[in-house]
């Protein structure tokens, strides 16, 4: 029973912030670009997120003539799914979690590619051009960006003995990994950026060249589905950078684990955000030069370096 | 004929061209642009506003040239011109700024802006910005009656105005008066334009001197306008028109160029007598009467489907045609009726002499000539017909025919004809002869060599003499006097010795006219001549009426269950009233098809609106045999619809398998063809409405129509799609082809730089020339097999003034004798009061005064009219003014006996 | 890379500037007068209609949202029957001020045109008719042309002479 809680818990919590962070992002990017930003519905605007909710529900849900219709319906829901199944392995607090699963990170590193399938599905059912274009940029980046994303994370797991998320939290007490591991976090950081892409990666629904990528065709919840995935997605890249680099719920005991976490999380968002206020959008080919032949070399010297020293301490 | 061609070289550029034409025409003719205000294509040249100045060099080593006019120069081998010099084209500007000067600024109250020779010369010659700072010279106005807006300021004394008016169009009353710069055009007093023709004056002024006043009553630009190829339905003549709408209503009609027929200009009742279109007396929905006693009420088209659908049952329907209606409506009624049921809805008299017309004329013994031929015509005979009322422009055409003897006298002392100043100059009073046979006065009268006042049967006699005289084969007349043998002697004589003889007789004359007029046909082709004969029909499409088959009124039986299907014709004004009032009372169901209230229309059961000339489509033969399409300016607004459309529906309610397969209008032109061969050649030659101009339909619209998302937007701010347009080649919109269409396709002139009518230049081979493609219409009568001819014997006895009453002729006006232009609101304050014609003899043994009121009865019909005392008219006969409103029908000439009232 | 970093450095800083939105409609924005905004139709200085229908600003609309009708009053003044601007298709270009050659036709810094009913939108001379002269004064086009239209009569404009005699010998 206490097990059912702590889901619905889960699942709200991480689907309010998601919604919320449509306002928050809204918000901070005209914060930085010296705008307001929505204002005008509820106290700063807060309840533009019911007002856009409210719209997207009842707004006509489309399906193309020309479309796959069952792929086409099921795509979004894989992108949801499978991100969401991934908040089971984070642990928020030392006591408050769904799974406490001693693979967790592998967990996530498989959730993470199922989310391509959502995609390259979505982007193939539209039957358009456009779409398809998009979810190819979309698998080929994500798969490329996986690579080392996995193998930005071996540090850490080599530094904590450990795929269990709550050890690898536990093992930050004397020193976030983010120092001994600074190169697996900026690549880990880099790579959740694309995983989500996020501008400056977005490149799979450059609306300058593609519409707007995969999800052209769709519309209504459907279209929401993609939407708050794409802000589940930040949330989860920030909780595991959390998680992973910035010791989790750790900090002063002055103030709740929870606070912490949520602090911790909240500071990643917004800079995701930052990223988005700044960033121009590299070309595709930039894109996939920089993973291949800089990050990739980067994350297997860092192992390598990490595995000799871990080694020479022994 | 052939003639060698000469080169000329135009800025370093070989050219060859056509020798004969001034300099000016060669070079518009070539494409190139240059200004010129007091030429005109019809006028020719008299050099007068230096506009048109081009560089002439004396050869190729002359690099200094000098500044000539090119209206004023011959283009003969070897001549060397620029055309764009700086100096010349300063010139040009200079000469520009100097017209300027006095030019008021009134370009946006003007109703010539947006098409004015004038603004587009300016822009021509880049003459931009106003440097003369002193006060302008002005002029008070004349109110030139109500067709013509004056406002003298505008001037630029190019002359025009006189030339085409005076010298042109024979009119009297317009003059020059003042001198240097003081110089001003109009009457001696105010008053009404005498002229027939005054309206041209609106497109001969360059500038906004003479504008339209029935369009300034509706001003619209000329850029606004929905325009449509159209002809003129007021004539027999069949002048091409362009009819043009905005808001629905029709604001004006100008001249569509067509070098055979009306080339630059119209006459006052075809220009103005479009006003109908927009009359009160529209009849705009279907009426029903529900028994005999009750009035007409106002119904929706459902509503009236039962019952004539009842009516249309009946084993007796009897159809009328007219002669106003085109081709294709009249075809559909006799379909609808029954080809043994269609009767031609016009007057015996008149049935008969139209047939007897069509039979001459494709007897092979005359040629049907245009009126460009007849512009040819060095001798011409006029047997019995006023033309200037009954067929205006072939009138303006026989005036200019009668200049060809004295261009003829300056061709052969080196003095070309557009040299229009020189020639007069020369001519004095030199006309090709020109005879006339009427009963009265005519206009032509003045340039004729003879005249002769007599009834239509010593009328014929004179034809019949005139014929004996040129071939000893014809019937001679007995009992002429002298100088009646005289006359008909030189006559022979001037028709012998002509290359281009022609005759012209008309709706006033009568069979044994028409016989003697064959007769004299024949006798000049039996000496090798090739005789033209002209006739001056009543009605737009009386010849093709004539040449449809259909019954006389007089063999009309009526059974007590009849149904009588009426297509757009007052039968009041074709035959006697007690007869109409006859058959209608006898009819069980009148169904008629109109335009207007009338008499007719006001005794129907029911009320079918049908579109005027403006809104709808059809084919009209003119009185050459002619057959040109008028299309719709815009489309009919339901339940107002096509004559031919309503038919088609009445054939469906019928069950008529014509009622289903006619959608549209090609469809009843295509089943035309097939019962009348002879318009085989309208179908052949007149493009369908699948015609396309590089895969586009052509615009009816100019490019710069404005206001289309505002001009309905008072009813609906969702804008409809404009009307499609299935039944023409043309589209109701701005989209669409805007260049040189087909010539009988061109819904407006326009080109770029030229934005006044005068546009029509660049839509021809040559200024005054021919149409690019051919001038619009076919004929529809040539090169017939010569049947058996043979000389016509019945000779009418000479008249012989009676003792009891007098012998009353018609005497047919231009305003007021035709039904449609006469709803025309400025028109129809033109119109006479009915009036009698006699002379002062007659006169005094009735003890009557001229302006009296005097009731005449004519066989049972009092009509009450007003004397005029007319020199002209012979003894025992007196004129009677013809189908004015208000006047009953009677049919003329008969006898009839004056009362003082 | 360090471009990079200071682009995202130099974005967060923004943080901390003033913003560039107005809070209209709390806050009304200064208009110049010769800003676009909503179309006005002139009167003179006496108090008459200065548009002489000519056309000229419909034929300009590259919208062609202008229509209207000439008419003539009793002195065969020129004015509009009637004069509709559909303001759904107005794109405010000012082509139609710059077309008229009667200072009649003005746009107006008033840009607050929004309404629920597209219908609305279409203005007729009573909606666009105002009692002044706008921002161009003392302009009567009547007085400067050549026709008599009731405002003066001829050869009494300005830059016009008397009306010529023509049964004077003298000239």
């Amino acid at each position: 029973m206490e097990y059912i809680f702590i889901i619905a818990g889960v699942l709200l919590i991480v689907l309010t912030i998601a919604a919320g962070l449509i306002w928050v992002e809204r918000r901070l990017l005209a914060l930085w670009q010296d705008r307001y930003g929505p204002n005008r519905v509820g106290p700063f605007g807060l309840f533009q997120v019911l007002a856009d909710m409210i719209k997207i529900f009842f707004k006509e849900d489309w399906i193309p003539p020309f479309a796959d219709k069952a792929v086409f319906v099921i795509a979004p829901g894989i992108l949801m799914i499978s991100i969401l199944l991934t908040f089971a392995i984070i642990p928020f607090t030392d006591s408050f979690f769904v799974l406490d699963s001693n693979i967790g990170l592998l967990f996530f590193l498989g959730n993470s590619s199922l989310g391509v399938y959502s995609i390259v599905l979505g982007g193939w059912a539209s039957n358009n051009k456009y779409s398809l274009l998009g979810s190819i940029r979309a698998s080929a980046q994500m798969l490329t960006y996986e690579v080392f994303m996995g193998l930005s994370l071996m540090g850490v797991v080599m530094m904590s003995d450990s795929f269990n998320l709550r050890e690898i939290v536990e093992a930050q007490r004397g020193m976030w990994f983010v120092f001994p591991q600074f190169i697996g976090f900026v690549v880990f950081l880099i790579a959740g950026v694309a995983e989500t892409h996020r501008t400056p990666f977005d490149i799979p629904e450059a609306e300058g060249e593609l519409v707007a990528g995969y999800h052209s065709e769709y519309s209504g919840m459907k279209f929401g589905m993609f939407f708050v995935g794409e802000y589940l997605g930040v949330t989860l890249i920030s909780t595991l950078i959390v998680t992973l680099f910035f010791g989790g719920w750790l900090g002063p005991s002055f103030l709740p684990p929870a606070f912490w976490f949520f602090f911790k999380t909240a500071f990643f968002i917004c800079f995701f955000v930052l990223l988005r206020a700044s960033l121009p959008r590299p070309r595709y080919d930039q894109l996939m030069d920089f993973g291949w032949k800089i990050l990739l070399p980067l994350v297997l010297l860092n192992i390598l370096v990490t595995g000799a020293i871990i080694l020479y301490l022994q | 004929m052939e003639v060698a061609m000469v080169k000329i070289q135009i800025d370093g550029t070989i050219y060859e061209v056509k020798p004969g034409k001034n300099l000016l025409e060669t070079c518009l003719s070539l494409g190139f642009d240059i200004p010129y205000f007091c030429f005109h294509p019809s006028l020719g040249s008299v050099g007068a506003c230096r506009l048109c100045a081009v560089k002439k060099y004396a050869n190729s080593n002359d690099k200094t040239g000098r500044i000539v006019m090119s209206c004023m120069e011959p283009a003969v081998d070897g001549l060397i011109i620029s055309v764009k010099d700086p100096e010349v084209k300063a010139f040009r500007a200079s000469i520009l700024e100097s017209l300027m000067a006095n030019h008021p600024h009134d370009c946006p109250v003007c109703d010539e802006g947006g098409e004015c020779h004038l603004q587009d010369m300016t822009v021509m010659t880049g003459h931009n910005y106003r440097r003369f700072d002193f006060k302008k010279r002005t002029h008070k106005n004349q109110n030139l009656g109500p067709f013509i807006h004056h406002e003298m300021n505008r001037c630029i004394q190019c002359y025009r105005c006189v030339r085409f008016y005076r010298d042109y169009a024979g009119g009297k009353d317009l003059n020059v008066f003042g001198s240097a710069n003081n110089v001003y055009f109009g009457r001696h007093e105010e008053g009404t334009l005498e002229s027939e023709f005054s309206g041209n004056l609106a497109e001969i002024c360059p500038t906004g001197v003479f504008t339209d006043k029935t369009l300034k009553k509706h001003f619209t630009r000329k850029w606004d306008l929905t325009n449509a190829p159209s002809i003129c339905v007021h004539c027999s003549v069949g002048c091409n028109t362009i009819a043009s709408e905005r808001y629905g209503s029709l604001r004006r009609v100008v001249n569509r160029y067509n070098g055979d027929v009306n080339g630059y200009l119209l006459c006052d009742r075809g220009r103005f007598g479009y006003e109908f279109v927009n009359s009160t007396k529209r009849i705009k929905n279907p009426q029903l009467r529900q028994s005999k006693e009750s009035a007409l009420e106002v119904k929706e088209v459902s509503e009236i489907i039962p019952k004539l659908s009842e009516a249309l049952k009946s084993k007796n329907i009897v159809g009328f045609g007219s002669p106003r209606a085109s081709l294709e409506a009249n075809f559909a009624l006799s379909k609808l009726v029954g080809a043994e049921n269609f009767y031609h809805g016009i007057s015996d008299k008149e049935y008969h002499f139209t047939k007897l017309c069509l039979q001459i004329l494709t007897s092979g013994a005359v040629h049907s000539p245009s009126l460009k031929e007849v512009e040819k015509a060095n001798a011409i005979f006029i047997l019995g017909e006023d033309v200037t009322n009954t067929a205006p422009m072939l009138a303006l055409a026989i005036r200019q025919a009668t200049r060809n003897k004295s261009i003829e006298k300056a061709e052969k002392i080196g003095i070309p004809k557009w040299n229009d100043a020189a020639v007069r100059e020369l001519a004095q009073n030199i006309h090709s002869p020109l005879f006339i046979a009427s009963p009265y006065f005519t206009k032509l009268d003045e340039l004729a060599e003879t005249t002769y006042r007599a009834t239509s049967e010593d009328i014929a006699r004179l034809g019949f003499a005139v014929a004996s005289y040129i071939s000893n084969d014809a019937p001679s007349v007995d009992n002429l006097n002298i100088d009646i043998q005289n006359q008909a002697k030189r006559i022979a004589d001037a028709l012998k010795q002509s290359k281009n003889p022609l005759i012209v007789i008309g709706v006033q004359g009568n069979e044994d006219i028409a016989h003697a007029t064959a007769n004299i046909a024949l006798a000049l082709k039996s000496i090798d001549k090739k005789p033209s004969l002209s006739i001056a029909l009543p009605e737009s499409n009386s010849m093709g009426l004539g040449i449809m088959e259909g019954k006389p009124f007089g063999e009309l039986k009526i059974e007590n269950d009849t149904t009588l299907v009426i297509l757009e014709n007052d039968l009041y004004r074709r035959v006697e009233k007690s007869l109409v009032d006859n058959l209608l009372e006898k009819c069980q169901n009148i169904i008629v098809l109109d335009q207007l209230m009338n008499e007719t229309s006001s005794k129907a059961d029911i009320l079918i609106p049908t579109g005027t000339f403006a809104e709808s489509e059809g084919t009209l033969v003119n009185n050459e045999g002619r057959a040109q399409r008028y299309y719709n300016v815009y489309p009919a607004i339901e339940p107002i619809r096509e004559s031919w459309r309503w038919i088609a529906e009445l054939i469906r309610i019928q069950g008529k398998p014509e009622g289903n397969s006619w959608q549209k209008f090609d469809d009843v032109v295509n089943s035309m063809v097939v019962s009348y061969p002879i318009f085989s050649k309208i179908k052949e030659y007149l493009p369908n409405a699948d015609f396309r101009m590089f895969n586009e339909k052509i615009s009816r619209q100019t490019m710069r129509f404005s206001g289309r998302t505002a001009m309905n937007a008072n009813i609906s701010v969702h804008e409809q799609k404009p009307p499609q347009d299935a039944d023409s080649p043309l589209a109701f919109s701005m989209e669409g082809y805007q260049g040189v269409p087909p010539s009988s396709l061109t819904p407006f002139h326009w080109a770029p730089g030229w934005n006044s009518n005068q546009a029509a230049n660049k839509y021809m081979v040559e200024p005054n020339g021919e149409l690019k493609g051919g001038n619009p219409g076919i004929r529809l009568i040539e090169n017939t097999t010569d049947q058996q001819q043979s000389y016509y014997k019945n000779i009418p006895q000479p008249f012989k003034p009676r003792n009891e009453g007098l012998f009353i002729v018609p005497v047919h006006q231009i305003f007021g004798s035709e039904e449609l232009s006469s709803n025309g609101e400025a028109l129809s304050s033109r119109i006479p009061e009915p009036f009698i014609k006699i002379n002062l003899k007659e006169a005094t043994r009735y003890s009557i005064r001229s302006n009296d009121t005097v009731h005449l009865t004519v066989e049972n019909i009092d009509v009450l009219v007003k004397v005029e005392i007319d020199a002209s008219i012979p003894d025992g006969v007196a004129g009677l003014s013809f189908n004015l409103p208000g006047m009953p029908f009677i049919s003329l000439p008969k006898i009839g006996v004056i009362k003082k009232s | 890379m360090f471009s990079i970093l200071r682009s995202i450095w130099l974005t967060f800083l923004h943080a901390f500037h003033k913003r560039e939105t107005v809070g209209y409609p709390e806050k009304k924005p200064y208009l110049p007068p010769r800003y676009r905004g909503r179309i006005v139709l002139t009167r003179d200085s006496e108090g008459n209609e200065r548009c002489v229908a000519c056309n000229l600003c419909a034929a300009a609309c590259p919208v062609d949202c202008i229509s209207l009708q000439a008419t003539e009053d009793e002195n065969g003044r020129r004015y509009p029957e009637f004069f509709r601007i559909n303001f759904s298709r107005c794109i405010f270009c000012g082509l139609c001020e710059e077309a008229c050659p009667t200072y009649a036709i003005q746009l107006t810094p008033d840009f607050e045109l929004g309404e629920y009913d597209r219908q609305s939108m279409v203005y007729e001379k009573e909606h666009l008719l105002i009692s002044g002269e706008g921002k161009y004064h003392g302009y009567n086009f009547y007085k400067n042309a050549g026709v008599d239209m009731g405002v003066k009569a001829k050869g009494e404009g300005e830059n016009e002479e008397p009306t010529v005699d023509l049964k004077s010998l003298l000239k």
